[in-house]
């Protein structure tokens, strides 16, 4: 019998779950060493080198190379392990969340601003709300953290 | 007898964090949040307990892929602020009470929850926001926090995760075992985190400020009913981390009229958006 899994119809929604977990093992292990401060040091000063060390798969190392969140997300990381990453970076939570929906950082906060992101059409996949694939990207953002 | 006096429920964004820490609590954006706080600060001096038991979730701090326990209790001395790739925030050492825990920690078992039980943790903005946001600003050489803290960690990273209905039940086999520790002390329950927020993906940003205050209404006047809503809903409605409020339901878990008692006394409610990606709510009950 299959698992029940009722999250896979939420749009722009990743679930990080047992498969997720498994998939992002060593990318989101890599994320957990940015939390000593001369590894952040080491990972700034060359990035390649220190991705290198790690045994990740070469896509989940582009991402972080690209800094694309959400390709991140899709090869197995989690947000709270790709933070170390962001704060590596300098970002905030705020920066990083909205990296991951197409609009520049001016557009995300003032829609924070405003009350944050409608729920309606938000639901499930096939509504037409602003996280719909349909109306991606939303804004004028590179999608990307840096 | 050790007694549970009232419960505390409050967002933990790291970002209020930062704007504490970075002396920015009087701009714009994060004046009207704080006036929220005002009346918690002098609630907290005038109710010090001498033990907060703070449920929160760690956010790949202290428990990494490694490990994942679901439900972890602290019973050390102490616990240090954790470096979460910003550096430690600058806040004093949050002091353990090993006895109360231990204690906690072997009756809970026996009631068939099964705990992992942590004698050395870091510890991050899901419990360090929390004690900032109502007992203010402490500088981490002069000052300490004005109670011991039994730190409760759940995991909410990973799924699944507990059900709000298991965490309901926690928190009375949680009251249970404080209520039979011998020692006199006023103990709170904090359950931290939540409301709605998703910090992930295209959806990011997600607000629902109906569901969330419809969630607090019935926390108060029916826990048993909230206790039932499936994981789904958290996630479709409140976001994708809004799955945090689950924590809430020990807390609330824990309060006398679950137990047939009086129904807790409402001494402060609040609710604001946005803080960085998230709402934030934040209630005071008391037992009657």
């Amino acid at each position: 019998m299959s698992l029940d899994k009722p999250y896979l119809d939420v749009p722009g929604t990743t679930i990080f779950d047992a498969e997720q977990s498994r998939k992002g093992y060593w990318l989101n292990q890599f994320c957990m060493s940015l939390m000593k401060a001369e590894n952040r040091a080491r990972f700034l000063a060359d990035q390649r080198k220190y991705l290198d060390e790690w045994p990740m798969t070469e896509e989940q190392k582009l991402a972080v190379l690209a800094a694309d969140l959400n390709r991140a997300i899709a090869l197995g990381g989690n947000i709270y392990f790709l933070a170390k990453l962001g704060a590596t970076h300098g970002k905030s939570f705020q920066q990083m969340a909205g990296s991951m929906t197409g609009m520049t950082e001016e557009e995300y906060r003032d829609m924070m601003i405003k009350g944050g992101r409608s729920i309606e059409g938000n639901r499930y996949v096939g509504e037409n709300g602003s996280a719909q694939p349909q109306n991606q990207p939303q804004g004028h953002g590179t999608g990307r953290l840096l | 007898m050790a007694k549970i006096t009232a419960s505390v429920y409050t967002s933990h964004v790291p970002a209020i964090g930062a704007a504490m820490d970075l002396g920015k609590t009087q701009e714009p954006y994060w004046q009207p949040l704080f006036a929220g706080y005002d009346y918690s600060k002098q609630w907290m001096k005038d109710n010090t307990p001498d033990v907060v038991f703070l449920v929160y979730n760690d956010h790949a701090t202290a428990f990494s892929l490694e490990m994942i326990p679901t439900f972890a209790i602290g019973t050390a001395a102490q616990y240090q602020p954790a470096d979460e790739g910003w550096g430690a925030r600058p806040v004093p050492v949050v002091q353990g009470h090993p006895e109360l825990a231990s204690h906690i920690a072997q009756s809970v078992i026996q009631q068939d929850f099964d705990l992992t039980i942590v004698n050395k943790m870091d510890v991050d903005h899901g419990l360090t926001v929390p004690l900032s946001l109502m007992c203010g600003a402490k500088d981490p050489k002069t000052d300490k926090w004005p109670f011991k803290v039994i730190p409760f960690a759940v995991n909410v990273v990973q799924y699944p995760v507990p059900s709000g209905r298991r965490c309901f039940q926690l928190g009375q086999a949680i009251r249970k075992a404080v209520e039979s520790f011998d020692e006199d002390l006023n103990v709170q329950i904090w359950g931290t985190g939540g409301m709605t927020h998703q910090l992930q993906g295209p959806r990011a940003g997600l607000i629902n400020k109906d569901w969330d205050n419809a969630w607090l209404d019935t926390l108060i006047d029916d826990p048993a009913a909230t206790a039932q809503v499936p994981h789904i809903d958290y996630v479709r409605e409140a976001g994708s981390e809004g799955i945090e409020l689950v924590m809430w339901l020990i807390a609330r878990g824990a309060m006398a009229d679950v137990h047939g008692g009086p129904k807790p006394k409402v001494k402060h409610r609040f609710y604001h958006v946005p803080a960085s990606n998230t709402a934030v709510g934040h209630m005071i009950l008391e037992n009657s």
